[in-house]
């Protein structure tokens, strides 16, 4: 299965900020590579501050300042042809957006004009893409779309402040997916929901996927929404992508240490065994340690790992981890 | 063995709308739980369920509308009027890490605040030694801590830091609500494998508010279930979330994402009405989405019934077959 869709190249992308004329640089996205195939629910995982929505502005070409693209490249694959997309107009950007890669931002709360009802927005979507529709047309299909995914069409006439956040939720993966995008790009579209609602809301994005047989990257630090959902998961940490492996594997025989932390800290039912988080805190984006961003933390650290970043290696055909362990494993099985 | 905390039929309602349009929305009804020494209680649910409001009323900063909260065999006007004999017995943990504490305000100046006003020591160095001590507790260190502020610490350390705080007056009772919701996905069992330490080496008591049943299975001892201001279930965790008996419990329980990618959800849920219909129901507020509705749930409250040591809410288990198990 090789038919990408969305790559990145050494991506990088940095926070530049000047602080009473000291410069303080964030390495939100340092060195990602990243291939998404057609048809797939790819994962990113990480926790608060590793650079998983930095990475998604990037990968939707939203770079305003004070974030900056320092290197590397992404590219879409519109119809076979590779798309770099710094290289984009700002009205080819537009173009792209919402008919060929669709976001939905993190916190619903704030996607929707407050002032205006939700068929004006769904309006708004419409008449600004494609075009040539009159009022009622469109929102007969924003009708038509909300009918398609279970949705109560009476939510149209609503303010958004009238719907409930479960609900506001679903609205914006609907009109994300209004335009049949090819990618929809979600931030952590089930966080502060409750877990009931939270089920719906993944049972919708699951929906959407099947019926557009499109690509979905889902960011979210809930490792059992993964589960759920995805397909592949990259694991983040500081800013680089740790480890990349099917969902099975990810949870099935994780190998980088921080992957292995961050799967054998989760709690299960029936197993009240002890879970142990992993010792340390995370670094901060703006003041890296040398070497593996991870050593610090790491209870297998080598002296390597102080000084170098591990380069990507493969483990397997589809499982990819930076780690020097994987060296010295193989140095081990090969001598 | 005598409860430390007693809670009994407490309720609260609150009056939303104007004047024209009123609704009285009973947050909290009828709820009785205790908490027993060196234990840890989770009360769960999801939002909206009433359990920070029952955590809010049982540290004072609200009325009940009825009720009694029983600490130590006093009850709550009694209390009110011993501030510090009550916050000495308990004291309270909140979501928010970074809202605890003042940005402006070096960190153990609280520490030496609490210190002064529960007369916990005569001079500094034995504040200093106290508060060591109770830090080491947490895993942390006053020389750590001190003269730093709190964006200098990670979400992580400032909930420690906030439960060594806690720990300074040895209460016997933690009151949590969500503790860990806002703490990185790393860091989040080293609080709640130190609640489970305090219990242990100290005796300390926690009521575990939460909506992470996950969490709460791993932690506490027993559980009650939370459900738009009543509790349809409270038992032992082994039983309450391996073998739930409410239809509300079952849904929860199966809503929790495994984190197993072979364990995938096949089923569809029905999503709720908008809360305010929920808790303005006649009978089981449930019924609107119960799988297993009947007549009766919509017209009659379900009474509490045991079964063994559980206690259900629901029409399901008819009230003859509390005697015969």
């Amino acid at each position: 299965m090789t038919n990408p869709i969305l790559r990145t190249e050494q991506l990088k992308a940095f926070y530049v900020l000047d602080i009473h004329g000291e410069q303080k640089v964030v390495k939100a996205v340092n060195q990602v590579d990243l291939e998404i195939q057609e048809n797939e629910v790819y994962g990113i995982a990480g926790e608060s501050g590793c650079g998983k929505t930095t990475l998604l502005k990037a990968l939707y070409g939203a770079i305003e300042p004070p974030l900056r693209l320092i290197g590397g490249k992404v590219f879409y694959f519109v119809d076979g042809l590779g798309l770099d997309v710094s290289s984009l107009g700002i009205e080819e950007k537009r173009k792209l957006r919402w008919e060929y890669v669709s976001y939905v931002p993190q916190g619903a709360m704030s996607v929707f004009n407050p002032v205006i009802r939700i068929k004006e927005t769904f309006w708004d979507f419409i008449n600004s893409h494609g075009g040539g529709k009159t009022r009622d047309e469109s929102f007969e299909i924003a009708r038509g779309q909300l009918h398609e995914l279970g949705l109560p069409v009476e939510i149209l006439d609503a303010y958004p402040h009238q719907l409930s956040g479960g609900m506001r939720q679903r609205v914006t993966i609907a009109l994300a997916a209004l335009l049949k995008p090819r990618i929809i790009i979600c931030d952590e579209p089930t966080t502060a929901l409750d877990v009931v609602v939270q089920r719906g809301v993944v049972q919708m994005l699951k929906d959407v996927q099947a019926k557009l047989q499109n690509s979905i990257i889902l960011v979210t630090h809930d490792m059992g929404v993964q589960a759920n959902v995805a397909d592949r998961i990259a694991i983040m940490y500081a800013g680089k992508i740790v480890e990349e492996a099917s969902a099975e594997t990810i949870f099935g025989s994780p190998f980088h240490p921080y992957t292995q932390y961050l799967i054998n800290s989760l709690p299960k039912f029936g197993d009240k065994s002890t879970r142990e988080s992993a010792p340390g805190n995370p670094p901060s984006l703006s003041d890296l340690p040398p070497g593996c961003p991870f050593h610090v933390r790491c209870p297998y650290v080598l002296e390597i790992c102080k000084e170098q970043m591990p380069a990507t290696s493969k483990l397997e055909v589809n499982h990819k981890v930076a780690c020097w362990l994987v060296e010295e494993r193989q140095d081990a099985s090969s001598s | 063995m005598q409860a430390l905390l007693e809670v009994n039929h407490l309720t609260k309602t609150f009056t939303l709308g104007n004047i024209i349009s009123r609704v009285r929305i009973t947050a909290v009804d009828n709820i009785s739980f205790h908490i027993k020494p060196a234990e840890i209680f989770a009360l769960a649910g999801e939002s909206g369920c009433g359990k920070s409001t029952t955590a809010r009323i049982i540290l004072g900063f609200e009325e009940p509308t009825s009720g009694e909260i029983i600490h130590k065999g006093k009850r709550d006007e009694k209390q009110r009027n011993e501030k510090v004999w009550f916050t000495q017995g308990i004291q309270a943990i909140f979501q928010d890490p970074f809202g605890t504490f003042n940005p402006l305000r070096i960190v153990d100046r609280y520490f030496f605040e609490t210190v002064q006003q529960y007369k916990l020591a005569e001079t500094k160095e034995d504040a200093v030694k106290l508060i060591d001590r109770k830090l080491q507790a947490v895993g942390l260190s006053y020389a750590e801590l001190a003269g730093r502020y709190p964006s200098e610490f990670s979400g992580g350390q400032l909930q420690r830091i906030s439960i060594a705080r806690a720990l300074l007056t040895d209460p016997i009772l933690m009151i949590a609500d969500e503790p860990v919701s806002m703490v990185d996905a790393s860091l989040r069992m080293s609080i709640v494998n130190l609640f489970k330490k305090l219990k242990e080496d100290l005796g300390v008591s926690v009521l575990y508010i939460t909506h992470d049943l996950a969490t709460a299975y791993y932690v506490s001892d027993r559980i009650a279930i939370m459900f738009r201001g009543n509790i349809v279930e409270e038992g032992p965790v082994e039983q309450v979330l391996i073998h739930p008996k409410h239809p509300y419990t079952k849904l929860l329980r199966e809503s929790i994402p495994e984190v197993d990618p072979n364990m995938r959800w096949r089923e569809t849920v029905n999503l709720s009405d908008t809360e305010q219909e929920e808790y303005l129901r006649k009978g089981c507020k449930f019924a609107g989405r119960c799988p297993l509705v009947m007549d009766i749930c919509k017209d009659v409250v379900p009474e509490d019934i045991y079964i063994e040591d559980v206690l259900v809410k629901c029409h399901l288990y008819p009230e003859d077959s509390q005697d015969a198990s």
